[in-house]
């Protein structure tokens, strides 16, 4: 009998239960909740602010899901310390919890950089949690005027979901461009025209510099006023727990292909860790839905004595405003080529490297994306199959006869 | 479980399972009036070139990826193994799009994600690809 804990209930400790249970039917699971919700779908909250999402749909899984899984939670309530000679999780009231493996999936946390006079600001917010939405779903009114901070996926999605809502959003971001994480100058470009085309204003390579209570001195002298602050400047991993005891950590806490931390029966899953993106061939913090999904469940399994790596994990971002979606996945690392092809509203560039592909960007041409995403993930050498079709589209036409036949003619 | 498979050397490219799944999930009577003059929305399609060609839907993966990425739980593989919508839940996010790795999710007229339910819920009852095909490429059955 083993005695798991959790640390963590977001999407990595879903998938974590799971996977301890696909090995492990029996032994209790102890899940740490700071949030005092059942799991929920995270990237929602910008549509529930829209009202394409309720927050009582918003659910991972069914309500019985803890119960039948076996799982005490202990709802808004925070792991302070990790033990790892006594094998013990410290909570906030000093209680302390005995564990067998322990799975670190804490999640991520806004990043607040300094900016003078934050705190004369009345009506602020983050935008990360189903509390931080729901504050700020209270606070609008129509005729509120938003400054957002950030230009990244949290800061457009969320002036997405307000844009109905309010009299005027403007959005500020150091970097040159929106998504910048993500697309290029001309991809960026593109997302930017739909935003304005719904009336978001943009402020872009500036930044505010000061705050004086309901207006913004940017850095280039621009003042903006304002109703509402959303601050999306980016997001940070929670690793204090595993750096507090010694462990390695990065931008994340680092692990291997087994979701093991450098600490014996520690595990770490999540955006909270740093693990390896075969589309770089390096480590790198993946914060994204699906890689919680993969990481949580692999960590499960290791957990419970089963035997799971994860060597294929990539960047996958999916993100649309109004109707214009950019799918993009991999990297585009130095040295690649890159084939292009343009139309009205429209790119498709594709990444390729010593014959594998290893990212692409496209936007206003999403069908069937998830075939590149697969050569990517599954580093099909491109001289296998039929590349110059797949330079304007995704089809498993360009796998030759065989290997078609031995996909499809089988169950999968 | 049975699923749906396509020979290859048999299928036409004719398109009419494309039409036949369109009016199964149209929740009309009569195909003509169902149809006629408007865009189809298919649960399957037809790909290929000159040379050959394939009708493609949703394998019901074993260990399906649209369903682990999905951002809303919209995705669910039932205990029967066929994977399904909530298009309630669905916002439209294009992940599912994003990972499917047969391309088998498309979205529907109104933005909401689509994929092929074996029309097991429709009026059909069976898979109308299948039962619509002239050459028999199509078939549903246990492999």
């Amino acid at each position: 009998m083993k005695n798991y804990v959790i640390i963590g209930n977001g999407t990595a400790a879903v998938s974590c239960i799971e996977g301890i249970r696909s090995v492990d039917g029996k032994s209790p699971i102890t899940v740490i909740s700071g949030e005092k919700y059942p799991a929920y779908c995270r990237p929602l909250i910008s549509y529930a602010l829209e009202g394409k999402a309720v927050p009582e749909k918003m659910n991972q899984r069914p309500a019985d899901f803890y119960e039948k899984n076996g799982c005490r939670v202990l709802f808004g309530t925070k792991a302070v310390g990790i033990d790892p000679e006594n094998k013990t999780v410290t909570l906030e009231d000093g209680s302390c919890l005995p564990y067998t493996k322990l799975c670190v999936a804490a999640g991520s946390s806004p990043f607040v950089p300094p900016m003078a006079g934050l705190d004369t600001v009345e009506k602020k917010f983050s935008f990360l949690t189903m509390d931080d939405m729901l504050a700020l779903d209270a606070a609008v009114e129509e005729d509120s005027r938003v400054l957002i901070v950030g230009a990244g996926l949290i800061g457009l999605k969320c002036a997405e979901g307000l844009a109905e809502r309010v009299r005027s959003i403007t959005v500020c971001d150091l970097a040159p461009r929106v998504l910048s994480s993500i697309l290029d100058e001309e991809g960026a470009a593109l997302m930017q025209e739909k935003l304005e085309a719904h009336g978001i204003s943009f402020l872009l390579g500036d930044t505010a510099d000061r705050f004086e209570q309901n207006r913004a001195v940017m850095k280039s002298g621009k003042t903006v006023d304002f109703d509402i602050l959303v601050l999306a400047v980016g997001v940070r991993a929670n690793t204090a727990l595993i750096r507090d005891i010694g462990g390695e950590v990065n931008r994340g806490i680092v692990v291997d292909t087994h979701m093991r931390t450098s600490i014996p029966d520690i595990y770490a899953a999540g955006d909270c860790a740093e693990g390896f993106d075969s589309s770089l061939g390096t480590n790198r913090v993946l914060a994204i839905l699906p890689n919680a999904r993969f990481q949580g469940e692999c960590a499960g399994i290791n957990m419970a004595g089963g035997e799971r790596t994860l060597k294929n994990a990539v960047p996958l971002n999916a993100i649309g405003f109004f109707g214009l979606h950019s799918l993009t996945a991999g990297s585009a690392p130095e040295g690649c080529e890159v084939f292009e092809e343009r139309g009205p509203g429209k790119i498709r560039k594709l990444y390729t490297k010593d014959g594998f592909l290893t990212g692409f960007t496209l936007i206003g041409c999403e069908e069937r994306a998830g075939i590149y995403t697969s050569l990517i993930r599954e580093r099909i050498p491109l001289d296998s199959l039929d590349f110059e079709l797949l330079k304007h589209l995704a089809t498993t036409a360009a796998f030759p006869h065989e290997e078609r036949r031995r996909k499809f003619g089988g169950a999968v | 479980m049975k699923r749906v498979y396509v020979n290859e050397e048999w299928c036409l490219g004719c398109h009419l399972c494309e039409y036949n799944c369109a009016f199964a999930n149209s929740g009309g009577t009569d195909m003509a009036s169902a149809l006629r003059g408007k865009p189809i929305f298919p649960r399957i399609h037809v790909e290929g070139d000159d040379r050959v060609t394939y009708a493609v839907s949703c394998r019901h993966c074993t260990d399906p990826i649209c369903v682990k990425c999905c951002i809303a739980g919209a995705l669910a593989k039932g205990e029967d193994g066929v994977i399904r919508i909530d298009r309630g839940r669905c916002v439209g996010c294009f992940t599912c799009v994003l990972v499917c790795p047969w391309g088998a999710l498309a979205p529907a007229e109104d933005g909401v994600m689509q994929k092929c339910e074996l029309c097991l819920t429709n009026a059909s009852g069976e898979p109308a690809c299948v039962r619509g095909c002239p050459n028999r490429a199509i078939v549903y059955e246990e492999r």
